[in-house]
């Protein structure tokens, strides 16, 4: 239905953006890395910790960080959306538009998490 | 008068109402069935022979006290409107209800504010239950340490009024991964309980935010675990469950129980399924009140029947 568009275009751009880092690395392994890569190298690292909610859903909607990584997340709808742990770990509160929460992720496993105001609006962090 | 005595010896039609939703449907409960009423032909004196007895109880819904987006940048404008026509009616009743989503965002700032808001109601007697948007902050927090004390901080609690037995319940607090909303099954366990003794002929008033029926899944607009609620409510003669979240008025009748949504007090939503969400719908401004206003209402002599007209308060 109308939920579908969003997470089509979101796995689209998270591979995108996987393949980069990974060309990315490989560069940086093998070379030294050249100021303008190390730039897109942040960029992109900073794009792979965050999730935003938009049109009701969140995106990604699965998201695998290293652990010890902080994920941020921030509501883009004018509509407010929570972050709230379905095991109760994290909880952001009511987000308004533009808020954002972030939580660090200390151990690996699978975090699944939804909105506790609009709760079809599900998704996970896996943490490895 | 005649409806009156009629009241008391019928105990099929002992639920006699009026209900207030929103910023103005104003609605009658008989023997489970609902027939709405214009808020403004009943506050006005010309009209308001036709609202025969004295009106059991008001029901307000969403008024979202902190929303200022630009599909209402003024609910607590709209709130006060609203209560200055209740007050404005001629016959009052002493007791009303607060079906959720009080606050927008769960703030110490919004409950705060709403309080002082709803203080201008000449009601004497205000009952809540929670939104989602009540309690983002979670279990045992902002509005449990306002609201929580008659139910030890569970939120669901009954008490009775007139002969009628009120079951405020809690679906905002369970959420399942349907995405419906959800009562728990401690709390059916304590509803199953507190409704085993009871006589069938008691008029049963059960009010919680989210619809206690499936209205749209994809949007969860319904209760995953409503079924088993109703299966308890089913051999009750008078049961009228009354339910907000939606911001419209969407109504069902299914044997002896009357399902009905009231309208918001703050802004529309869309009908289900339009849209990308179940988010502020934004209307012209001159249109605002129309959909906040009153609805869906006729006033309908005895025997009551249910039916929905629309008409607007702007």
């Amino acid at each position: 239905m109308s939920f579908n568009p969003t997470p089509f275009k979101d796995s689209h751009m998270l591979m995108k953006t996987s393949g980069r880092n990974l060309i990315d690395a490989l560069a940086a392994a093998m070379l030294f890395a050249a100021a303008p890569i190390s730039v897109i190298g942040i960029a992109d690292a900073h794009e792979a910790n965050s999730v935003v909610m938009k049109n009701f859903d969140f995106s990604p909607m699965s998201l695998t960080v290293k652990a010890g990584t902080s994920v941020t997340w921030q509501n883009m709808d004018g509509e407010p959306h929570t972050v709230t742990s379905v095991d109760g770990l994290f909880r952001s509160g009511a987000l308004d538009q533009n808020d954002k929460y972030t939580f660090k992720f200390v151990k690996s496993g699978t975090y699944k998490y939804l909105c506790s105001i609009h709760p079809r609006m599900m998704a996970a962090i896996i943490v490895k | 008068m005649s409806s009156e005595t009629e009241i008391d010896t019928s105990r099929r039609g002992a639920l006699k109402c009026l209900a207030f939703g929103g910023a103005g449907t104003l609605f009658m409960l008989s023997g489970g069935v609902l027939a709405p009423l214009d808020l403004a032909i009943a506050a006005s004196k010309k009209h308001a022979t036709r609202v025969s007895g004295i009106p059991l109880f008001l029901q307000i819904s969403d008024t979202h006290i902190g929303f200022n987006k630009e599909a209402n940048p003024d609910v607590a404008g709209t709130l006060k409107q609203t209560i200055d026509l209740i007050n404005a009616m001629p016959v009052k009743p002493a007791l009303a209800i607060h079906t959720g989503d009080i606050t927008h965002l769960s703030k110490p700032q919004e409950f705060d504010a709403a309080a002082q808001l709803m203080s201008g109601l000449n009601i004497s007697e205000l009952h809540t239950v929670p939104g989602e948007h009540d309690v983002t902050d979670g279990l045992g927090t902002e509005y449990f340490s306002r609201f929580g004390k008659a139910s030890a901080n569970k939120g669901y609690y009954t008490f009775d009024h007139n002969g009628v037995h009120f079951v405020a319940l809690v679906n905002v607090m369970n959420f399942k991964p349907n995405g419906l909303g959800a009562f728990g099954d401690a709390q059916l366990a304590w509803l199953e309980q507190d409704l085993k003794g009871r006589s069938a002929s008691t008029p049963i008033v059960v009010f919680a935010h989210m619809p206690m029926w499936t209205i749209y899944e994809p949007w969860g607009w319904g209760t995953g675990d409503a079924d088993q609620a109703t299966s308890y409510l089913k051999r009750f003669g008078s049961v009228t469950v009354l339910n907000g979240h939606i911001h419209q008025i969407v109504q069902k009748v299914e044997g002896n129980i009357t399902f009905h949504t009231a309208r918001s007090t703050a802004y529309p939503q869309p009908t289900a399924g339009v849209g990308p969400g179940p988010g502020p719908l934004k209307v012209a401004s001159d249109q605002l009140p129309k959909m906040l206003g009153i609805t869906s209402i006729k006033v309908l002599a005895h025997p009551l029947s249910a039916s929905l007209t629309d008409t607007t308060l702007g």
